[in-house]
C-alpha cells in the first residue's frame, strides 16, 4: 500500500542550476493516492521520465522530498522501495524460461519454492502466459515479453506501486487494445498504485482515472480525461489534448466589446466581464496583457447563412476524415479548425461560425481563469 | 511524370512478397499505400524506386520501360521511418547535399535551401547539427533533402511513425500543402487509416502483397470493394457480423432477428457478412428500428476527445466510436444500438454486395 | 509461362567473389591437396601415394606429442584469457577520460608484432639482464626457461595471456556497453544480486561476443609460431614445440613436401572441426527446446 507524495520536489541535471531553464523538474507538490490509476502525459523532453525515475529511486532529486506513506525515501534505492517498473523496451532475462523469469524476484528474496510456484502460476494465468511457461523468454513476441516484465512486478506481494514507462511502444497496433484491457483488469484486481508515463493521449486517457499533464518541467493540469478535454487548465493542455487541439485567440477589450483584432466576438456577459477585468489589470501590469480565448474545434458550429451570435469566416478547406470532417477557416487572418459531424450539410466559402458559449474559456498568461457559461 | 507498375510479382527466397500488382499513378498525384505491417508497402516502394528489380512484370515511367534501370539513374528520393541525415553535416549542408552532388551553382543552392527550409519551418536551424535537433526537426531535415532535388517520384516510408501525435498532426497538414504545388508523384506508406484520410489524394489498400483497391481516398473509404478493404481502411476496424438474409429479415447468430432494409431485399437470400462502422453504433437509439443489443464492456479506449468502446455480445465482439469522453468499467453491462439501415453486406467470397446510402449531404463546400 | 525468365544476371554479380575466393583459398588448398597424395622426387618424377602420407603422419609419435601439447596449450590459454578478459571488462571504467585512458593502456600489447613479443619476453626472462629472470633469481627462485620445461611453459602461457587477453577484454567491453541501462534498472528493482546480474544479464548478452572471442583465440593459439620460436626455440628438448613449428621444420627444413602437405590438411581440418562443433553447440543452446507436443 503506498501513497506517493512529492513535496517541494525539483530536479536539475546541472550542479548549480542558474535559472528555471536549468531545471528538468520545476518545484512541485503532488500526491498519488494509494490504488489510483494515473498517467503522466507530456511531449518528449517535458521531464516526465525524470519524474518517473525519481519516484522509482533510480534518480535522487536535487531538491525536495519523495514520501512513500509519509516516509521520506529520497535516498532509498529502487530495490528497497517496493515498486516495480515496466520499461519501454521489454526487459526479460533471455536465458531463463518464462516461469523462471516470473519467479526471479521471488527467488531473489529467498522465497521458498513451494510458495513461488502457486504465485507464478496465478500471475501467469491472469496474464494469459500459462501455455508459455516452459518457453525460453528470448523467443517470445514483443507483447508476450512485455507481459512477462509486467508479471515480474505482479508476483511480489510487497509491491505497492507499478510504474510504466511507455510500455506499449513496441507492441503491434492491432494488439495494443488487448494489452490496455489487461492493464485495466490488473488494476481493478490488484489494489496497486499505477503510474503510466506516455506522450500519447490515447494511452494516457485509456489507462488512467487521472492524468497529470507535464509541460516544461511542471504539472500544468491534474485531472480526469474529461476535465482535460472540457476544461483545459493551461493553453498547452488545450493544444496537446484533442486532435486537432484547441483554437486560441489573443483578445482585447475595446469599446465595451471583446475584440479579436478588428472582429468583435459575441461572448456571454460573464465572459465579457472577465475579459474586461483582465484587460483592466493588464493596463497596470504588463505581465498580464496575455489574454486569450480558447475554443475546441468540436464546439464551433458552421453554417452557410448568418445565425445569432455568429461571426463571418472564410472557409479554406474541408477534409473528409470518415467519421467527421475537418473544416479549416480564416478569421482575422488566423487559421482555425472546426469539426463537422458526419452528414453535415455542405458549407459555402463565405460562411459563419458560432462559438458555443458554454465551451469558450479565458486564459490569462496561459492559465485558465474563466470557463464557459451557458 | 507518370508511373505504371504492370503485373508486378516479387518473390524473395520462394516467398511471394508482392503478387500481381497493377497500378498506374497519375502525374502530380499524392498516393497513400495503406496496409498493415508486412502487407508489402516497403517492398513495393523499393521496386518503385528501383532499389531492386521485380521478379516479374514491368515498371513504366513516362512511357519508358525502367524495370531494370538502377535507382541512381532514376530521379527519385525517399524519406524513411528512421530520421536519416548525415551526422557530420549541418542542416543546411544536409538539405543542400543533393544539389551539391549535382554541382549546382552556390547562389542557386543558397536560394533553394532557403525556400525549402522556410517551407518546413526549420530556417532558424540551418547551422545546427542533426543530433542537436528534436525528432520532428530531424525528420523535417530529411524531408528537406528529399524535396530539394525536384525528384520525379518521392517515396515516404511511414515517415511520421516515430514522432509524437501532435507533431504528426502538424507535419501531415504541411505535407499535404507542400504537394499541392508540385508536379511529382508522391507515394506515402502508412499503417494508419486515419493518416490516409488526413492526407487525402488517392489510396491503394494493400494486403498480403496484393492490391485490394485503388482510387480517391474518400471513395475507397466510403465504398470498399470487399470485406478486407473495409477492414484495412477503418480505425477502429469496421464491425463484421455474420448473418442470414431472407426476403424480409436478417438473422444474426440464429437468434437475433430484425427486419431488413429495403435496399438489402434486392440481394439473393443466403449467408452474408454484415459490416457496420464503429461510429454508427450508438448508446442511444437513433431510429425506431435500431436493434438493441445487450453487451458487456471490454475496455474503453479514450483519445483526447473521443472514445473507442470495445464491447462483447454473447457471440461477437463490437467496437463503438463515440464522440466525447465516456468512462466505463471493465465488464459493465450495457445496451448498444445497431443501425439496421447502415449495413454493408459482403458475400462469403468477401466481395462487397451492398453499400449503405450516405446519411445527410456531403460536407463539401 | 513466357514471362518466367530466370534472371541469370545475378550470377554475374557473384562471379568476382567466386574468383576471389578461388584464388585466395581454393587454389592454394588444392595445391596442398595435390602434394599430400603424391611423392615428389624431382621435376618430372611424381608418384601417386594415396593416403600413405596421411597414415604416416597420424602415426608419427613426435607429431602426436606436438598435437597434444598444442591442444593443452590452447585449452589452458582459453581457460585463463576468457574469464580474465570478462573480469577486466567488468571492472573497466564505463565513461569519462578514465575509460579512454584504460582502453589505450590495455590495447598496447595488441599493437606489438608477434616476433617482437617473443624478443621482449626472451630478454625479460633472462637471469642476467631481464627484470623477471633477475628478480626471481634474487628471490631465490630457481627459474630457467632453457632448461626447465615447466618454466618454459609457464612463461609462454604468461606471454600469450599478456599479449592477447586485451583482445578478449575489449570485445567484452564493447559487448557490455551495448546492454541497455533498463536491464540494470529492472534487475535492481527485481532485487537481483551482483552475481545474478552477471549470470542472467551480462553473460547472456555477451554470448555472441564470447563466441567470437573463443573462436579467434582458439584459431590464433592453435597456429602460434613466432613467439615460442623466438623465446624458447621449441625447447627445452621439444617441450614447447607446437604444431606449426613441427610443420615448418618438416616443410622448410627437411623439404618433406608430401608429408607436410598431408599434415597441413589434418591441421586445417582439426581447426575447422573444433570451431564448427563449438559454434553449433553454442547456437543450439540458444534455441528453445521444442514445446510439448512439438508445436
Amino acid at each position: 500500500m503506498a501513497e506517493i507524495t512529492l513535496k517541494g520536489l525539483a530536479h536539475s541535471y546541472e550542479k548549480t542550476p542558474k535559472g528555471a531553464a536549468d531545471y528538468a523538474i520545476r518545484q512541485m507538490d503532488h500526491v498519488w493516492h494509494q490504488g489510483g490509476a494515473y498517467a503522466l502525459l507530456g511531449p518528449s523532453g517535458c521531464g516526465k521520465s525524470t519524474l518517473l525515475n525519481i519516484i522509482s529511486g533510480l534518480l535522487e532529486p536535487s531538491e525536495g522530498d519523495v514520501l512513500f506513506d509519509g516516509q521520506r525515501v529520497n535516498e532509498l534505492p529502487p530495490e528497497e522501495r517496493n515498486i516495480a517498473q515496466v520499461f519501454q523496451f521489454p526487459v526479460i532475462y533471455d536465458t531463463m524460461t518464462v516461469f523462471d523469469n516470473l519467479a526471479f524476484p521471488l527467488r531473489n528474496m529467498n522465497t521458498p519454492e513451494y510458495r513461488v510456484k502457486p504465485k507464478v502460476l496465478e500471475v501467469a494465468d491472469i496474464l494469459e502466459l500459462t501455455p508459455l511457461l516452459d518457453r525460453k523468454a528470448k523467443n517470445l513476441t514483443a507483447d508476450e515479453k512485455q507481459k512477462v516484465s509486467m508479471g515480474r512486478g505482479l508476483v511480489r506481494d510487497d509491491v505497492t506501486a507499478i510504474l510504466f514507462d511507455e510500455p506499449l511502444t513496441v507492441i503491434d497496433p492491432q494488439l495494443k487494445w488487448k494489452l490496455r484491457r489487461k492493464l485495466k483488469e490488473i488494476h481493478e484486481r490488484f489494489n496497486i498504485t499505477m503510474i503510466y508515463v506516455t506522450h500519447d493521449q490515447l494511452e494516457a486517457s485509456t489507462f488512467a482515472d487521472k492524468i497529470a499533464v507535464m509541460y516544461e518541467g511542471q504539472v500544468v493540469q491534474f485531472g480526469t480525461p474529461r476535465e482535460l478535454f472540457e476544461r483545459p487548465a493551461h493553453t498547452f493542455v488545450g493544444y496537446f489534448i484533442g486532435s486537432p487541439g484547441m483554437n486560441f485567440m489573443a483578445v482585447e477589450y475595446r469599446d465595451d466589446q471583446v475584440m479579436f483584432g478588428t472582429q468583435p466576438l459575441p461572448v456571454s456577459e460573464q465572459m465579457k466581464h472577465a475579459v474586461a477585468s483582465a484587460a483592466n489589470a493588464s493596463a497596470n501590469d504588463i505581465s498580464h496583457n496575455n489574454i486569450k480565448l480558447g475554443i475546441r474545434p468540436e464546439f464551433i458550429a458552421i453554417s452557410s447563412s448568418e445565425v445569432a451570435n455568429s461571426v463571418p469566416i472564410q472557409v479554406t478547406s474541408v477534409q473528409d476524415l470518415g467519421t467527421y470532417s475537418l473544416l479549416t477557416f480564416k478569421l482575422n487572418e488566423q487559421t482555425f479548425k472546426a469539426r463537422l459531424p458526419e452528414g453535415h450539410p455542405p458549407v459555402s466559402e463565405a460562411a459563419f461560425a458560432h462559438f458555443d458559449a458554454a465551451h469558450v474559456a479565458l486564459y490569462i498568461d496561459e492559465y485558465l481563469v474563466e470557463a464557459g457559461h451557458e | 511524370m507518370s508511373l505504371h507498375l504492370q503485373n508486378i510479382d516479387h518473390i524473395v527466397n520462394g516467398v511471394p512478397h508482392i503478387s500481381g500488382i497493377d497500378l498506374a499513378l497519375e502525374p502530380g498525384s499524392f498516393n497513400v499505400l495503406l496496409g498493415r505491417t508486412l502487407a508489402g508497402k516497403t517492398t513495393l516502394m523499393r521496386l518503385m524506386a528501383g532499389l531492386e528489380p521485380p521478379t516479374r512484370g514491368k515498371i513504366i515511367m513516362d512511357g519508358k520501360d525502367v524495370t531494370n534501370v538502377s535507382v541512381r539513374k532514376r530521379n527519385v528520393s525517399m524519406v524513411y521511418q528512421q530520421f536519416i541525415n548525415y551526422p557530420s553535416l549541418t542542416v543546411y549542408d544536409n538539405i543542400a547535399s543533393p544539389l551539391k552532388l549535382a554541382k549546382h551553382p552556390k547562389s542557386e543552392i543558397d536560394k533553394r535551401v532557403g525556400e525549402i527550409a522556410e517551407m518546413l519551418h526549420i530556417e532558424h536551424l540551418l547551422n545546427r547539427y542533426p543530433q542537436e535537433l528534436s525528432g520532428g526537426q530531424q525528420q523535417r531535415t530529411a524531408m528537406g533533402r528529399a524535396l530539394i532535388k525536384d525528384a520525379d517520384l518521392i517515396l515516404f516510408d511511414e515517415p511520421l511513425v516515430n514522432l509524437d501525435y501532435k507533431l504528426r498532426e502538424e507535419l501531415r497538414d504541411e505535407l499535404r500543402d507542400l504537394f499541392k504545388a508540385r508536379n511529382c508523384i508522391a507515394v506515402y506508406a502508412t499503417t494508419e487509416p486515419n493518416e490516409a484520410l488526413a492526407l487525402g489524394g488517392n489510396t491503394a489498400v494493400l494486403h498480403e502483397g496484393r492490391l485490394l483497391q485503388y482510387g480517391p481516398t474518400e471513395q475507397v473509404y466510403r465504398e470498399p470493394n470487399g470485406r478486407f478493404s473495409a477492414e484495412m481502411f477503418s480505425e477502429p476496424p469496421i464491425n463484421i457480423v455474420p448473418g442470414q438474409l431472407t426476403d424480409s429479415e436478417i438473422t444474426f447468430d440464429q437468434t437475433l432477428h430484425f427486419p431488413c432494409d429495403d435496399e438489402l431485399k434486392r440481394l439473393e437470400p443466403g449467408d452474408y457478412d454484415f459490416g457496420v462502422r464503429a461510429s454508427h453504433l450508438t448508446l442511444q437509439p437513433q431510429q425506431a428500428d435500431d436493434l438493441a443489443l445487450d453487451v458487456h464492456v471490454d475496455v474503453a479506449e479514450i483519445s483526447g476527445s473521443e472514445t473507442f468502446l470495445h464491447v462483447r455480445h454473447e457471440r461477437f465482439p463490437l467496437v463503438l466510436h463515440l464522440a466525447g469522453i465516456h468512462q466505463f468499467s471493465v465488464n459493465e453491462p450495457l445496451k448498444v444500438y445497431f443501425p439496421t439501415h447502415q449495413l454493408y453486406a459482403f458475400d462469403k467470397q468477401g466481395h462487397t454486395v451492398h453499400i449503405p446510402a450516405r446519411q445527410g449531404g456531403a460536407a463539401h463546400g | 509461362m513466357n514471362n518466367k525468365v530466370p534472371n541469370n544476371r545475378a550470377w554475374l554479380l557473384v562471379l568476382p567473389m567466386l574468383v576471389l575466393v578461388a584464388f585466395s583459398a581454393i587454389i592454394p588448398l588444392m595445391t596442398v591437396v595435390n602434394y599430400s597424395v603424391q611423392d615428389v622426387l624431382g621435376p618430372n618424377a611424381r608418384f601417386f601415394t594415396g593416403t600413405e602420407w596421411f597414415q604416416s603422419m597420424l602415426n608419427d609419435d613426435a607429431l602426436q606429442a606436438a598435437f597434444l601439447r598444442q591442444i593443452s596449450f590452447s585449452l589452458i590459454i582459453l581457460a585463463i584469457q576468457i574469464p580474465l578478459g570478462i573480469g577486466i571488462a567488468l571492472i573497466m571504467p564505463k565513461r569519462g577520460w578514465q575509460a579512454s585512458a584504460v582502453l589505450i593502456l590495455i590495447t598496447l600489447p595488441l599493437l606489438i608484432p608477434w616476433n617482437v613479443v617473443g624478443s621482449i619476453w626472451q630478454i625479460f626472462t633472462r637471469g642476467d639482464i631481464g627484470l623477471m629472470g633477475w628478480g626471481l633469481r634474487e628471490l631465490g627462485i630457481e627459474y630457467n626457461i632453457t632448461r626447465n620445461a615447466g618454466d618454459a611453459w609457464v612463461t609462454i602461457i604468461l606471454m600469450d595471456v599478456w599479449h592477447w587477453t586485451p583482445l578478449v577484454a575489449m570485445l567484452c567491453y564493447s559487448g557490455l556497453r551495448s546492454i541497455p541501462e533498463a536491464y540494470y534498472q529492472a534487475a535492481r528493482i527485481d532485487r537481483a544480486s551482483k552475481w545474478a546480474v552477471f549470470r542472467y544479464i551480462q553473460l547472456p548478452k555477451l554470448t555472441n561476443v564470447l563466441v567470437i572471442a573463443v573462436l579467434l583465440r582458439f584459431m590464433h593459439s592453435f597456429m602460434i609460431y613466432a613467439e615460442p620460436f623466438v623465446l624458447t626455440g621449441g625447447g627445452p628438448g621439444s617441450a614447447t614445440t607446437f604444431l606449426s613449428q613441427s610443420l615448418t621444420t618438416m616443410a622448410v627444413g627437411q623439404q618433406d613436401l608430401g608429408p607436410s602437405a598431408a599434415f597441413s590438411l589434418i591441421y586445417f581440418l582439426v581447426i575447422l572441426l573444433v570451431s564448427w562443433v563449438f559454434y553449433t553447440t553454442i547456437m543450439n543452446m540458444q534455441k528453445d527446446k521444442p514445446p510439448h507436443g512439438g508445436a
